[in-house]
């Protein structure tokens, strides 16, 4: 028996209310990697805070053993002292430094408070090649991809002379090839001594390195599983996070096809910027009424762009080609065209372009389609209730009330309100961009429902994920995207992901 | 109880610069031996501040849209000297020459707005050109002189009172009757908004507590009328100023466009993705200081009875302070016109009382800069606590079920509805 290098013993956290931790116990062998589940809201981040420090000692029951000592952090700056690195699913960079100060910040290389800069960069560099990031230590961060800058927060931690290595979401803004490399350097860092907590979301990533999954379910420690002894599969972590079976992942959908409703022909999209790239080149793409339609491709491939392209000319204005919707060729100038056309766009970046963190819940919902509610001069603020209270009830959105902020919201409940807020402006034609990212296993059979459930009414649904799995469980056709080009056309049911990743990984400039 | 004290700790942010408003008051009011609150003070109060006041409007939305402007107390005074030149030496009737100021204030504030939405630059870089430009010029127009000799009905903007009117009584009936019917008019908006709250299921203040708040600002509202009509009635400038308090707050809280400053505010991108005209908007609210900063210039030029060169110095800084005390925040998308007000009015029994004590005026610039970061600190501080309290599995809190009128309101809605609002009632 391999001696535990940490201990969280009976960890119970009180929020005035709620109780966000009951009970908990987890205990991670040394070496390691520990990966922790549940669903969102099951307590998983709270339970991080409180062994990093964010949540002093004090602010919570039970005991902390760490290397065989009890600890007691009173904020951050202790715990990581102790070797205990937390790194966030949102980075902890600074854009416009370059990778050396980044990966020292806080931590720099100086006698008497002058950087040597020679040393610096020459550490980065040996740091650099353990995660395998090979960049010119002066590069300003904003110039990595989100993959890279991943390996330049684990630099930054192995930096501090890291025991115990704690990642949040590390995959989930990470392409395949990104994503491989990470977990591969996990499995290298862990053959180094260093022990990992990982909290994910990906269960197919979990299973593929964990060594023992922690679920937790409503703030409680369900189980422990030791995947090395085996029998341990994505369904048998499925069950432990909801507390059931989940035969199927997507509900049964019976599709029905109906009209024409898109027709996008010879659609070239240039660069805003850079006037000389071609960042879709020559798409054609058509959706019908009571379609769902997925957009398979890496990251990086133009799926963003080809869906903002044709929402209203979110992404730049420079591009060709004709938008037909029900028979009639549009030109859509801006958002608001597109809205009253009768196209709606959910964003990827939920914070970033599809919420107001300091609105409610009410305003957020009613935010696209305010004319709506217009009633002479002012907003309809009766009505306005009415309608956020009818979705929060169709949808199952769990706030206390329609006046409840967003920013407290869950990952899944900010969704189910970003989805009623593009609802409520009556669409045609939904564009989903990774409607699923970063949430929970229960939130997603849900959202998977509300989106069959508007096919079902004729509308008809452009998805675009990451994750082919999805795409080949919720769609009924199947375009693939690779540099810009649209490489291929399946018929769902004839599509497996094997033979959707060759058609996302052609060389498609050259075919 | 519990409840009560979660009630007040959620309201605290709006009642906190009320409290330290009444603080403040009743600090000068006892060191200055009761001046403070003597009838005539009173009325001066308004009067010196009425400007500033308007101004504060103004900047809130402004700041609130994530933006500044640095250039209002110069387009005041280039307002100001304009209007003053056209009334003496052009003789141009004065209600026209004050529709042609008002219009070049919103003019010069398109002027903003164009740099600001269009254009891309920074309101802060723009405003600061502005500031430099319209001091400039104000110095132009009146070669350095101070224009008088304005006319009468044009002085009444910043001196008048509103006239006397019914049976003599000593007091100022028509400011009175006026007090009577804004209180009348809050209760009632009050009753309604709690009615409504209270049949959606919302928390709402426990009804002694609701009735003790109507007596209060009713008590308040009326003592201040009383005082207004101890003097001399209530200024034409209170008039013009509690006519754009209601406005505005209207326009704020219940348009479609004050629904999209606070969204631009709050996060501009997302704005941009639902929809919003986002260039529109920081054009029309650059637009609409330029023409309260017009407006200001003109009452202070009628206060003044003259135009002069330092009209208007620092009166952006007045009006950003107040803004901030008030409880904007310095990124936008939070902030009220009846904080800015607040924010207003602090800082103006602040000059006021400490005037009357013979505090000098070295010594009330560094104590009113000590106050504005005093409030923002415990705004802050305020901010921190509330974000400790909520925190991670906030949205496990039970819900209310809906009363049973909602229920029925939603269930008839599902069935009358007509086939394009489906999309919410076929999921499962």
């Amino acid at each position: 028996m391999v001696q535990p290098i940490l201990e969280m013993r009976s960890i119970t956290k009180r929020f005035p209310g709620v109780l966000a931790l009951s009970d908990v116990n987890l205990t991670v062998e040394r070496g390691a990697i520990h990966a922790i589940c549940g669903e969102n809201g099951a307590g998983k981040s709270t339970l991080m805070k409180v062994l990093s420090g964010v949540h002093p000692h004090g602010s919570y029951d039970g005991d902390i053993v760490f290397e065989a000592k009890p600890v007691s952090f009173k904020d951050l700056r202790q715990s990581e002292a102790a070797g205990i690195v937390i790194i966030h699913q949102e980075l902890a960079l600074i854009p416009e430094l370059s990778i050396a100060e980044n990966i020292f910040l806080g931590n720099e290389t100086a006698t008497r408070g002058v950087i040597s800069w020679d040393e610096t960069n020459h550490r980065a560099i040996e740091l650099m090649a353990r995660v395998g990031l090979r960049e010119n230590p002066l590069t300003p961060v904003k110039d990595l991809g989100i993959g890279k800058q991943q390996l330049v927060e684990i630099a930054k931690a192995l930096s501090k002379e890291v025991k115990l290595l704690i990642l949040d979401e590390p995959t989930a803004a990470l392409n395949d090839d990104d994503s491989t490399h990470l977990l591969d350097l996990l499995k290298g860092l862990q053959d180094k001594g260093i022990t990992s907590i990982m909290i994910s979301h990906k269960l197919n990533e979990i299973e593929r390195i964990a060594d023992a999954i922690t679920i937790l379910r409503d703030g409680r420690t369900i189980e422990t599983l030791d995947v090395r002894a085996g029998g341990v599969d994505e369904d048998r972590i499925i069950r432990g996070m909801v507390g059931r079976d989940l035969e199927h992942r997507f509900p049964e959908h019976t599709p029905q096809v109906g009209e024409l409703l898109l027709e996008v022909r010879s659609w070239t999209v240039m660069h805003p910027q850079d006037h000389h790239r071609v960042v879709i080149e020559d798409a054609n793409v058509t959706v019908r009424h009571g379609e769902i339609v997925g957009i398979a491709g890496l990251m990086g491939a133009g799926r963003t762009e080809l869906a903002r392209s044709i929402f209203g000319r979110s992404y730049g204005s420079r591009h060709t080609g004709t938008l037909t919707l029900d028979g009639r060729e549009l030109q859509l100038r801006s958002v608001h065209d597109a809205i009253k056309a009768g196209i709606a766009y959910v964003s990827e970046d939920r914070k970033g372009l599809g919420l107001n963190l300091l609105d409610d819940v009410k305003t957020s919902i009613t935010a696209a389609g305010l004319g709506r509610l217009r009633k002479g001069l002012t907003v309809d603020e009766h009505e306005e209730i009415v309608v956020a209270e009818r979705y929060r009830r169709s949808f199952n959105i769990k706030a206390p009330s329609v006046t409840a902020g967003v920013r407290k919201l869950s990952g899944g409940n900010q969704q189910k309100v970003v989805l009623s807020k593009w609802l409520y402006t009556e669409p045609k034609l939904l564009i989903l961009d990774e409607p699923t990212r970063g949430i929970d296993v229960g939130a997603k059979f849900e959202i998977y429902g509300i989106i069959q459930a508007l096919a079902r009414e004729g509308k008809g649904v452009l998805v675009i994920s990451s994750e082919l799995p999805e795409l080949l469980g919720l769609c009924d056709r199947i375009y693939t995207l690779a540099e810009g080009v649209i490489t291929h056309e399946f018929e769902a049911k004839d599509a497996t992901q094997e033979s959707l990743m060759r058609y996302m990984t052609v060389d498609a400039r050259y075919r | 109880m519990n409840n009560l004290t979660n009630i007040l700790r959620g309201n605290i942010r709006q009642y906190g610069m009320i409290i330290a408003l009444a603080a403040i008051v009743i600090l000068f009011q006892v060191t200055t031996d009761g001046v403070l609150l003597k009838p005539l003070n009173v009325s001066n109060l308004v009067v010196q501040n009425a400007q500033i006041l308007i101004l504060a409007i103004g900047m809130v939305i402004v700041i609130v849209a994530r933006h500044i402007d640095l250039s209002v107390g110069s387009v005041a005074a280039f307002v100001g000297a304009a209007g003053a030149i056209m009334m003496t030496d052009y003789d141009v009737p004065w209600m026209l020459a004050v529709i042609i100021c008002l219009a070049l204030g919103a003019l010069v504030g398109a002027w903003h707005g164009f740099w600001v939405a269009y254009v891309g630059i920074p309101a802060f870089i723009v405003t600061l050109a502005s500031m430099l430009l319209f001091r400039g010029l104000t110095l132009v127009l009146l070669e350095g002189r101070t224009v008088g000799g304005l006319p009468d009905g044009f002085k009444k903007i910043g001196n008048g009172f509103l006239p006397e009117i019914g049976p003599d009584t000593d007091l100022h009936n028509l400011t009175l009757v006026l007090g009577v019917l804004v209180v009348a008019i809050l209760v009632v908006l009050d009753f309604r908004k709690r009615a409504a709250a209270k049949r959606y299921n919302f928390e709402v203040l426990p009804f002694p507590l609701f009735a003790l708040k109507q007596v209060v600002l009713g008590a308040v509202i009326m003592e201040f009328a009383y005082l207004l009509a101890d003097a001399r009635g209530l200024p034409i400038v209170g008039l013009i100023l509690f006519a754009l308090i209601g406005i505005y707050t209207f326009i704020m809280s219940r348009t479609v466009f004050g629904r999209h400053v606070y969204a631009i505010g709050g996060n501009v991108d997302a704005a941009t993705m639902s929809g919003v005209n986002t260039k529109r908007v920081d054009f029309l609210v650059m637009t609409n200081m330029g023409l309260l900063a017009g407006l200001a210039g003109l009452v202070t030029t009628a206060r003044l009875t003259a135009a002069n060169p330092k009209a208007g110095v620092n009166f952006e800084l007045d009006a950003i302070a107040a803004a901030f005390i008030g409880g904007a925040a310095v990124t936008g998308g939070v902030g009220t016109v009846v904080g800015a007000i607040i924010g207003g009015l602090v800082m103006g029994v602040l000059n006021n009382g400490m005037s009357l004590m013979g505090v000098s005026i070295d010594w009330q610039q560094a104590i009113k800069g000590l106050v504005l970061l005093a409030a923002v600190a415990f705004d802050v501080w305020n901010k921190k606590r509330a974000a400790g309290t909520g925190g991670a599995g906030a949205e496990t809190e039970a819900t209310p079920p809906p009363p049973d009128e909602l229920v029925e309101e939603l269930d008839r809605l599902d069935t009358d509805a007509p086939p394009g609002r489906e999309t919410t009632t076929g999921v499962p």
